[in-house]
């Protein structure tokens, strides 16, 4: 039986163009393994959550340096429920003050990465998480 | 690294040879920080066919490599100059005259995203922006306000937009015609260079074709009615900033420069019409050598390319001024207090680089929008640089340093190489739409980020020197008040209430009208900013007419 991979896929939400942190893990989750779909720039959380569902991912990794994440987090969590992915394991990361990121966390978004983070550790975390939840795309 | 290339002239050398083969290295990774190989030692071998005369010359003379002015900071330091704007145009009012009494020379505004992007503050798309990294102006109500108290006339602003540049410029010439203040005695800045944008920062309006027609309008209008303005700051800081290497950002900003100079050209100008009010705009990265010779590289491509391809004969057009930001993806969210040591050192190279102005990152900006605290600290660092240090007081100081020389040679013939690459891509446009720079850069971002998580490359608190708990605890957040977007919407709907929609939908059938005509587009807009047509009404015309851009998606 082989083991269906990893289907990632990384959203710019909002206006913000800054896609360095976006891209470079895009390219790292690719590297170790992972399918890796990436939305590119400007993108609304519905469309984000459309390309969520159309693609069938098992993660949802958003990237907001502009500040509104408060607002945006929260929009793409609810349309990916709407859309029955409410269980997607959602992870993000950018500018993101640390009380922030605690009160985003409690509201179900499993892990925020802060600047300076290793990304070979989000792909590992991303891998153990998703064999926590046993569920990491199941067998072909 | 291989000390034995030379010819060996004297014994000393053969000594110092023989000592360096025999002795036992660090284990560190001899590079500059855009991963280029770095020799334990220059010697005049490394700089042999250097020309006094042709290479450096004096400052203020052709190729500039020593300085745009003859005598540099003896005759009046850079201006220093802090990006500033955050909230409502009140709240960045307040900030800009808090500068000011600091003893900053010179304003500097940052747009939110919704601005940037040319959406109004109550657009759907602006959900949670609004405010947020930079001051929301939707009208010339906002841009009013903004400048509410400080002479326009007197005072250099220098603003960074980009797509809707052409609209925000047509705001600022209109608000200062309210305050009575003659066009052509206003001073500063725009960005506007939409290139980068594209390659590198991502905030655009509409495809590069319409966007250059728009630039050039500018150029054209600006070279008559407001004379004193640098219409584009062709800037290589976002390109670095998104992770390319030192040579890439000096040679794609070059490569940008010329491509308007081509374009102002071809729109019929003379390249001495506008080519003095191209201003430039650098990062100040950590490797203090290399941005250096950066800087002077930067100087001596433009001068001889302007002089000798572009047949520009007003020796202002052959000099490369810039301004410079310090880099702020070198600041950690580990140890924050670290950055402003971090910043000091960036400043400094950037002021022996002989920089024309210079802006230096509060320690808390990879966490939020900096405290008037920390803005003051990273100010202040300007102020020692200048004050205490001395280093003003001679000019091109590192002139003459084999290593440094043979770095500036270096980064001349890789930006040369790039060139080359450019116009086998078929030009920049087409590099743009195939994403030639976009790829470039990502595969350097990748690269450096791959350094560090090796331990080939060393960040103080992030791979070593790392302390458990070291977040950002001791620093208190700038943060932007909840009621700034609903506050914005107000304004708005005030002003959609109170104007003349009559006035409003004339002015925004003539630009349409313009888009098609080719008539210059800069005149429509002060004239719509007039009639308080809003910034995303403005903007819509323009995608209506010129369609959107599809960046190329690049991994």
């Amino acid at each position: 039986m082989v083991q269906r991979k990893i289907r990632v896929l990384i959203g710019k939400p909002g206006l913000d163009g800054h896609d360095r942190g976006a891209k470079t893990v895009a390219s790292v989750l690719r590297d170790s393994g992972m399918e890796v779909i990436y939305t590119g720039l400007h993108q609304t959380p519905e469309m984000i959550a459309e390309a969520a569902a159309q693609e069938d991912v098992d993660v949802v990794g958003l990237s907001i340096l502009s500040g509104a994440h408060m607002q945006l987090f929260p929009r793409v969590r609810e349309e990916l429920a709407a859309r029955g992915m409410g269980d997607v394991l959602l992870v993000g990361g950018g500018i993101i003050p640390a009380d922030d990121m605690a009160q985003l966390e409690s509201q179900g978004f499993t892990k925020l990465f802060g600047p300076g983070t290793n990304t070979e550790e989000i792909a590992k975390w991303i891998r153990e998480e998703m064999e926590r939840r046993g569920d990491s795309g199941g067998d072909l | 690294m291989n000390p034995t290339t030379s010819v060996k002239h004297t014994d000393s050398q053969a000594i110092w040879e023989a000592a360096m083969q025999k002795a036992r290295v660090r284990e560190a990774n001899f590079t500059t920080i855009s991963g280029e190989e770095l020799q334990p030692l220059y010697t005049p071998d490394d700089v042999a066919d250097l020309d006094f005369e042709r290479d450096l010359g004096y400052p203020g003379q052709f190729p500039y490599t020593r300085g745009v002015h003859p005598t540099m900071y003896r005759g009046r330091l850079w201006t220093m100059r802090q990006f500033a704007g955050f909230g409502t145009a009140a709240q960045t009012n307040e900030r800009f005259k808090f500068l000011l009494d600091h003893g900053q020379t010179g304003l500097s505004v940052a747009f939110d995203f919704p601005t940037l992007m040319g959406y109004d503050s109550d657009h759907a798309y602006s959900l949670g922006e609004v405010g947020q990294v930079g001051v929301a102006i939707s009208s010339l109500e906002d841009m009013s306000t903004l400048f509410d108290g400080i002479p326009m006339g007197e005072v250099s602003t220098s603003m960074t937009i980009n797509g809707p540049a052409p609209i925000m410029l047509g705001f600022y010439i209109a608000a200062a015609e309210k305050q009575g203040v003659d066009p052509k005695t206003l001073r500063g800045t725009i960005q506007n260079d939409i290139l980068k944008e594209y390659q590198a920062q991502h905030a655009w309006l509409v495809a590069p074709e319409p966007a250059l027609r728009m630039i050039t309008d500018m150029m054209v209008y600006c070279s008559e009615h407001v004379p004193q303005w640098n219409t584009i700051s062709i800037s290589g800081y976002h390109i670095r900033e998104a992770g390319s290497t030192a040579a890439q950002e000096l040679a794609f900003t070059l490569a940008n420069g010329m491509e308007y100079v081509r374009r102002g050209v071809a729109a019929g100008l003379d390249v001495d019409q506008f080519a003095p009010r191209l201003s430039f705009f650098f990062d100040s990265h950590l490797d203090f050598f290399e941005e250096i010779s950066k800087f002077r590289a930067a100087r001596r491509i433009w001068a001889r390319k302007m002089r000798d391809e572009f047949g520009a004969k007003d020796p202002r057009s052959w000099m490369l001024r810039f301004h410079t930001q310090t880099a702020g993806v070198s600041l950690t969210a580990q140890q924050p207090e670290n950055n402003i040591v971090r910043t000091a050192f960036e400043a400094l190279a950037a002021v022996l680089g002989g920089t024309q102005s210079l802006h230096t990152n509060s320690m808390d900006e990879t966490l939020a929008l900096p405290t008037e605290k920390s803005v003051k600290i990273a100010l202040r660092t300007q102020q020692i640089i200048a004050e205490e240090t001395e280093v003003a007081h001679v000019v091109d100081p590192l002139a003459g340093s084999y290593f440094v020389e043979a770095q500036t040679n270096r980064l001349e013939a890789d930006a040369a190489k790039y060139f080359e690459e450019i116009e086998n891509a078929g030009g920049v446009v087409p590099a743009i739409e195939s994403g030639f720079f976009q790829s470039e850069i990502h595969r350097s971002a990748v690269r450096y980020q791959r350094a560090i998580e090796k331990g080939t490359k060393h960040v103080v608190g992030v791979n070593c020197y790392t302390e458990e708990n070291a977040g950002p605890l001791e620093i208190e957040l700038h943060r932007i008040d909840k009621g700034v977007e609903s506050e914005q919407h107000a304004r708005l709907a005030a002003l959609r209430a109170r104007r003349d929609d009559a006035a409003v939908k004339r002015e925004l059938d003539a630009i349409h009208a313009a888009c098609r005509s080719g008539a210059n587009l800069l005149e429509r807009f002060i004239a719509a900013a007039h009639v308080e047509c809003t910034l995303g009404e403005i903007a819509q015309v323009l995608r209506d007419e010129f369609g959107q851009f599809r960046e190329p998606k690049i991994l």
